[in-house]
């Protein structure tokens, strides 16, 4: 407890000279934080934790608070753990306008809400780098869709949901020339050229189908982060920017230059009402819209030809600009509705807005100008004031629901909790070390469910043993149950850790799929039943349709391939039990195995080089015989006339046929 | 070693005969007739010796003549989930053969092992002694009620029943 003072006041020391240095490796941990996420053998944690996966393209599930990692969901990189992007079921999730593109960098998430509080039923997820958003059925924990986006330099600002899940938006963090046109690289031709768009994608009530309703074209900068409205201001929609000095070089000092960037205001019913007024124009383009099916277990891919852009400068009076100091990064609104805290990354001080003055401001006109074309609404006419002096590189803000926001600081490493009305600095405690988002689980809702701040960092230097060069990055959850905020819990992370979402189980658990229906299972390669089992030559393609169960591959014999054969391995699991699983592997394919779902069929490519045998198992250990749930592929030259055949048991190919010395 | 085959399974048929899970017959509770109400051999602590096991099927309504659209619909649950695993003569392939199994086993111990396997290969001891001739859980395949009832039907007809 000493010690943890002591930190304290070493850190607020440190910060009173800039202290950007690391502290020590202990850290400030109260006596009974270990029983505090003690989570015992047979218990389950009290909440899910998304966390974003970063440069992995993933999402990982971690229990709080305990922090046990219990799953890694693949979104936008191929998984070989189970096969993701290998199956020829799921491929097409992948695709994009400039084909398959394996990898991606994902960055926020945000759980669907229903009336401004997470309603478990979707999570979605940002691809950073070839511009796309996700949706994960929360039932299945599966990628169930995947859209990209047009006129997008880089997805960052994404996925913010409003509060009805009525959107999802999209914005682009770096500016780009619509339509991918070819431009020069210099600043007259990115004033003139570069632009950012604001993508709204309509999320279908039912079915969470998402489709690219309109984009809004904003000027060239960079779009960051996004909050929507909520409560009084539902309808709006709020963006943080940077460079909006349009810079096209040097981005570091030259996106550096001004006092204030803007944080952009958007009116998004008023938007939508123009598109229903027929005011957008319909621009040509190319991107993909990729969608699994849960009863053919297969994704399929749609190219969309055409966008509806809305330009502000003409249609006025949706587009507001609000400004911000300076490079802000969160823009974030609180659970009320009423108050828009910027986080001005180079900023000295944390400027929050009233949305009401805000409102005002705009009945009353009380602009300071135009920004290319779009109005800039005073500084001070919309400001609720500014907590002063903070501390240092405030990233990103969340809140209590009891009048609390805690906002993370990336160059101070550490996490300040403040009073939305007065405005005055209540707590302050050390992150270890650069901290990015952090998290306060529903902290971006309506209804927060506080109790816990957790701190998703970018250093964890000295904090678990060395493993190298490259270190896990990591979470660490606080208690924000009493005055002072109390550290709990380290916990290592897949990737960068850079936003996430957390629910409580109870929201999700009982809704979780156990296993795929097999009676429904419309896959056109299903075999439903070992009696459905069999193998088919279409030229040199070649379909096998395999089942698995507990403890064999069935048919285990094949004959009859042809080397340069493209064979489809089709495998139905017919297991209807819960966590059963069942996998394959083929020796030297050369992309991965497949995990197969207990009722689901999933199809592995392979496309033998050689002839000879080659073997095929099971690679999910699921009995006491796994080991023994194996089979034989008999590959022979091209144009051989060895038959086809298959079979297991009295059906194999050279069943009764032993000629071996008896 | 095709000698060795019919050996085995000639030897697998008698204890099937016997045990109804083939393999071995020395199994402490293996050669209990179903229908015995003797205690089973201290094989666990919440040892049932129930003939009719361990679930919600405590008296199940046999008919007769048998009814044909139940067997038609038995046959094509079992071809998706069970036939995989169990022959319909009486030699073992993951689990053991099907034919005899209604005289071996009562109705409702049918019923509730399909629908209840879990606990039934957990605390039954007939369940447990074939588990350790098998060696393989049973998969829960989930069948509703409907289905066991279902694939029951299926049982008694490849039993000749009527
Ligand atoms: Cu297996």
């Amino acid at each position: 407890m000493k010690l943890s003072h002591l930190l304290l006041t070493a850190a607020a020391a440190a910060l009173a000279v800039q202290g950007c240095k690391m502290k020590s490796t202990e850290s400030a941990v109260g006596g009974d934080a270990a029983s505090r996420t003690y989570v015992a053998p047979g218990k389950y944690d009290e909440l899910y934790n998304f966390v974003s996966g970063g440069f992995s393209g993933q999402v990982a599930v971690y229990g709080i608070p305990s922090g046990r990692l219990l799953k890694v969901l693949p979104v936008f990189s191929v998984n070989p753990e189970n096969g993701y992007g290998y199956s020829e079921e799921t491929k097409p999730m992948l695709n994009t306008s400039q084909g398959f593109i394996p990898w991606d960098d994902q960055h926020h998430l945000a759980l669907s809400q229903t009336n401004g509080e997470h309603d478990g039923r979707w999570l979605f997820a940002n691809a950073n780098n070839s511009p796309r958003v996700a949706r994960i059925d929360l039932k299945a924990f599966k990628t169930m869709e995947i859209i990209e986006l047009p006129n997008s330099g880089g997805n960052h600002s994404s996925p913010f949901l409003t509060e009805n899940t009525e959107y999802v938006i999209a914005g682009t963090r770096f500016s780009v020339p619509i339509g991918n046109q070819e431009s020069a690289l210099d600043n007259a031709s990115y004033k003139k050229n570069f632009k950012s768009t604001a993508s709204f994608i309509n999320i279908d009530k039912n079915s969470g189908h998402m489709n690219v309703a309109f984009q809004i074209i904003l000027p060239g900068m960079d779009l960051d982060l996004s909050r929507a409205g909520k409560g009084p201001s539902h309808g709006w929609f709020f963006f943080s920017t940077y460079n909006t000095e349009q810079a096209s070089t040097l981005k570091e000092v030259n996106a550096s230059q001004k006092d204030k960037d803007f944080i952009v205001a958007v009116n998004w019913k008023k938007a939508e009402e123009y598109v229903k007024a027929g005011k957008a124009k319909k621009m040509a383009t190319e991107y993909y819209h990729n969608t699994f099916n849960e009863e053919t277990h297969s994704a399929t891919s749609e190219i969309i030809k055409e966008v509806l852009t809305l330009d502000p400068t003409e249609l006025k009076d949706f587009v507001y600009l609000i400004p911000c100091p300076k490079s802000p990064h969160g823009c974030d609104v609180d659970p009320s509705g009423e108050y828009i805290v910027g986080s001005g990354k180079l900023a000295a001080l944390i400027p929050v807005f009233a949305y009401q003055k805000f409102v005002k401001a705009i009945e009353d006109k009380a602009f300071e100008g135009e920004y290319n074309g779009l109005p800039v609404i005073k500084y001070e006419a919309a400001l609720h004031g500014e907590v002063q002096k903070p501390g240092l590189g405030p990233l990103h803000t969340e809140f209590d629901g009891k009048g609390n926001a805690y906002t993370s600081f990336f160059v101070s490493s550490e996490i300040v909790k403040w009073s939305i009305k007065d405005l005055k600095v209540l707590d302050r405690v050390p992150t270890y070390y650069s901290i990015g988002h952090l998290m306060v689980p529903g902290g971006d809702t309506k209804k927060p469910y506080g109790k816990y701040v957790v701190a998703y960092n970018k250093i964890t230097k000295d904090r678990f043993l060395p493993t190298g060069p490259e270190l896990a990055q990591s979470a660490q959850l606080y208690s924000i149950e009493g005055d002072k905020m109390q550290l709990l819990l380290d916990f290592p992370t897949i990737g960068e850790p850079h936003y996430a979402q957390a629910i409580p189980a109870e929201k999700i658990k009982d809704q979780s799929v156990k296993f795929f229906d097999i009676a429904k299972n419309k896959h056109p390669y299903v075999a439903a039943g070992e009696k459905a089992t069999k193998v088919e030559r279409k030229g040199n393609e070649v379909h096998v349709y395999m089942t698995a169960i507990r403890s064999h591959l069935t048919p285990d014999n094949i004959e009859g391939i042809q080397v340069g054969d493209d064979v489809y391995f089709h495998i139905t699991n017919l297991e209807q039990d819960w966590d059963i699983p069942h996998g394959f592997a083929i020796k030297h394919a050369p992309t991965a195995e497949l995990l197969v779902m207990p009722g689901e069929t999933a199809t592995l490519k392979f496309t033998p080089k050689q002839t000879g045998i080659y073997p095929f198992y099971c690679t999910d250990f699921c009995s006491a015989l796994h080991q023994e749930m194996q089979g034989y592929m008999r590959v022979s030259a091209k144009g051989s006339n060895v038959p086809l055949k298959w079979g297991i048991g009295d059906t194999a190919p050279g069943a009764g046929a032993d000629t071996t010395a008896k | 070693m095709k000698q060795l085959r019919y050996l085995f399974v000639f030897s697998l048929a008698i204890a099937i005969a016997a045990a109804g899970c083939g393999g071995g017959g020395q199994e402490k509770s293996g050669e209990k007739a179903p229908e015995s109400e003797a205690p089973a051999a201290g094989n666990s602590a919440a040892a049932s010796t129930d003939p009719k096991g361990i679930g919600k099927f405590k008296d199940v309504q046999l008919t007769h003549p048998l009814d044909e659209a139940m067997v038609k619909k038995g046959q094509e649950v079992a071809e998706v989930k069970c036939t995989s695993c169990h022959k319909l003569t009486e030699e073992k392939l993951v689990g053991p053969g099907w034919k005899g199994v209604t005289d071996r086993r009562t109705p409702e111990w049918i019923m509730n092992f399909v629908t209840n396997v879990d606990e039934m290969l957990d605390k039954d001891p007939e369940a447990q002694a074939m588990l350790e001739v098998c060696m393989v859980r049973m998969p829960n395949q989930n069948l509703s009620d409907d289905d066991a009832r279902a694939v029951l039907e299926y049982m008694r007809k490849i039993d000749g029943k009527n």
